[in-house]
């Protein structure tokens, strides 16, 4: 049988971490009482029109440029019609023509065969960035046959990153995405948190044989975690081969992922092809950002965003703070690989180093041995650790210093997870876990030993 | 040229727009031929104009909370609620097929 290749390109919706909407004054919440957070815009009230937020310009800035993008000085705001109840105007206001960034890279690493001393950079081509409005919420009253609609959500600001076919699986998707979400993170522009659905994936799947050209594709939505992405995207491939090779067509569908069974499913209200009559926004004047050579003289700096100004500011992205920590520690790559994986946990190691006198290349294996492994097990953050950085960095003196055994100190770590507020030093009295340094004292016990032994 | 019933029933179901009756779809026909003198300028190598605001200063906006909080009035325009949610059919009801709409078109 011919060997199939398969093809995944991913769309990422990132809410913008902002106060308030994308064209309107109210407030951007999760969990608010039910249209409580809607504005008359928001509502589609006649008479009302947008005004772009200044904020949510910058975060898209941002993420465009820790994404290698190019900056499109000039960028355009466009209709994109569709009726559902979720969309009170009719329409989103979104950047088709000409978005704010284009043409960027996103480096990620991938363990090969679950190894992590063997890691990969692969590199996925970022095709675009825009700004575009997010819709309220549908909940579905399957028993009343009706939908209740809260439109909390509608006009939340929304950069939407397209990510070009470069990846073949799920894991690859997975990282992709893991890595993307760091760096949301990192820069503040979305708290990209999966689960409030802050960051949603939608991913492009087709196969194909080598050699021939792309085959149909079918997008996959309602995927709601790292995990169940990679799971949907290896279904779908694999679903996409078995109808091929059974002789089948694959249509050019939406499909939606049914986590509890674990498959895709045709999604209602998607069939057939939309036509979504694009029109320039009317209401809005082109989009125009300056840097420093094309910076107005006259103009009100509240007016005027400097893409030079924000490139300055960016933080360390992941990938360089993962450098500077090897560098810094003499740590692994895999090692800095894992601790900027857990949120906290890369601060965390830098607090026990600095208050410990064991090497760095000591402590890495204490934190991501013996305390992650345990944070793990009962499902804690780093911030819900029973232990903190204090208190490992004194267990870890008391190691170096050789006043309790590497065993003793493993016991300890133990009584400690109970979180009684006891002090390594007391766990070690209690127990009775010193090391013996005093030779004479030595000398006595092991005599004693071989005194018992004679008397047998 | 006229305007195919393929073109017509496809434009009813996205815009949800009847064109009742003869006189409506040649009205149609009418305003698309007065659109297409459009075509009789040359337009080569001039950017197209999307909007006459195209020189102006789109506004910035601070990040400030400063609407929202209304939910009893914006209520008022509901016909139907259920706990301070808007009442929706259960998904879009789309449009009958030609064959078993009642329209003039050809083919109901």
């Amino acid at each position: 049988l011919a060997p199939w290749v398969p093809v995944v390109g991913l769309e990422i919706h990132a809410q913008i971490s902002s106060n308030s909407k994308l064209f309107s004054g109210s407030q951007v919440q999760f969990a608010a009482p039910p249209n409580s957070l809607v504005s008359f815009f928001d509502a589609s009230l006649p008479g009302t029109l947008p005004v772009l937020n200044r904020r949510c310009v910058e975060a898209a800035v941002m993420t465009g440029l820790a994404l290698n993008c190019s900056i499109n000085k000039k960028s355009l705001f466009d209709r994109k019609h569709y009726f559902y109840a979720d969309l009170p105007a009719g329409y989103q206001i979104t950047q088709q023509r000409v978005p704010i960034a284009v043409n960027g890279s996103l480096s990620y690493s991938l363990c090969i065969d679950n190894k992590m001393s063997q890691m990969v950079t692969k590199t996925v081509r970022i095709k675009q960035i825009q700004l575009e409005q997010d819709s309220g919420k549908s909940l579905h009253d399957d028993t009343r046959s009706q939908t209740l609609v809260d439109l909390n959500r509608a006009g939340v600001g929304l950069m939407e990153v397209v990510m070009e076919p470069d990846m073949c699986c799920g894991e690859e998707a997975a990282a992709a995405v893991r890595e993307l979400q760091l760096i949301l993170q990192t820069l503040g522009s979305s708290q990209a948190v999966m689960a409030e659905g802050q960051l949603r994936v939608d991913a492009n799947v087709s196969v194909h044989h080598p050699g021939e050209p792309y085959g149909v594709r079918t997008e996959v939505k309602n995927i709601n975690s790292i995990r169940f992405l990679a799971k949907a995207v290896d279904y779908e491939i694999q679903r996409q081969i078995e109808e091929l090779e059974n002789g089948g067509t694959i249509l050019n569908e939406t499909r939606a992922f049914d986590s509890k069974l674990g498959c895709t499913v045709p999604m209602r209200d998607k069939e057939g092809k939309q036509d979504y009559r694009f029109m320039p926004e009317p209401n809005l004047p082109p989009l125009i950002l300056y840097d420093a050579k094309s910076l107005p003289a006259n103009m009100n700096h509240q007016q005027v965003i400097n893409i030079d100004w924000i490139h300055e500011r960016l933080p360390d992205l992941p990938s360089v703070k993962r450098e500077k920590l090897v560098e810094q520690y003499g740590i692994l790559p895999e090692h800095s690989f894992t601790l900027l994986n857990e949120d906290g946990l890369a601060e965390f190691f830098e607090s026990v180093v600095k208050h410990t006198q064991m090497k760095p290349k000591k402590v890495i294996g204490w934190v991501l041995n013996d305390l992650l492994s345990y944070l793990k097990q009962h499902s804690l953050t780093v911030k819900e650790s029973p232990v903190s950085s204090f208190l490992l960095a004194d267990l870890l003196n008391l190691l170096e210093k050789k006043e309790i055994s590497s065993t003793a100190a493993k016991q300890v770590l133990a009584e400690l997870w109970k979180g009684e507020g006891k002090t390594p030093l007391e766990i070690v009295k209690e127990q009775k876990l010193e090391l013996l340094q005093d030779q004479k004292e030595l000398e006595q016990i092991c005599q004693a030993v071989i005194d018992g032994q004679e008397n047998e | 040229q006229k305007v195919s019933v393929e073109v017509l029933d496809h434009l009813e179901h996205l815009a949800l727009v009847d064109f009742r009756d003869l006189e409506g779809v040649e009205r149609l026909q009418k305003a698309i031929q007065f659109a297409d003198q459009l075509h009789e300028v040359n337009t080569d190598g001039v950017e197209p104009m999307d909007s006459v605001l195209e020189d102006r200063c789109l506004y910035l906006r601070e990040d400030d909370v400063t609407e929202g909080n209304c939910t009893k009035e914006l209520m008022e325009n509901a016909r139907e609620k259920v706990e301070e949610y808007f009442v929706a059919p259960p998904g879009n009801i789309p449009l009958p097929k030609l064959e078993e709409r009642e329209t003039f078109l050809p083919g109901s």
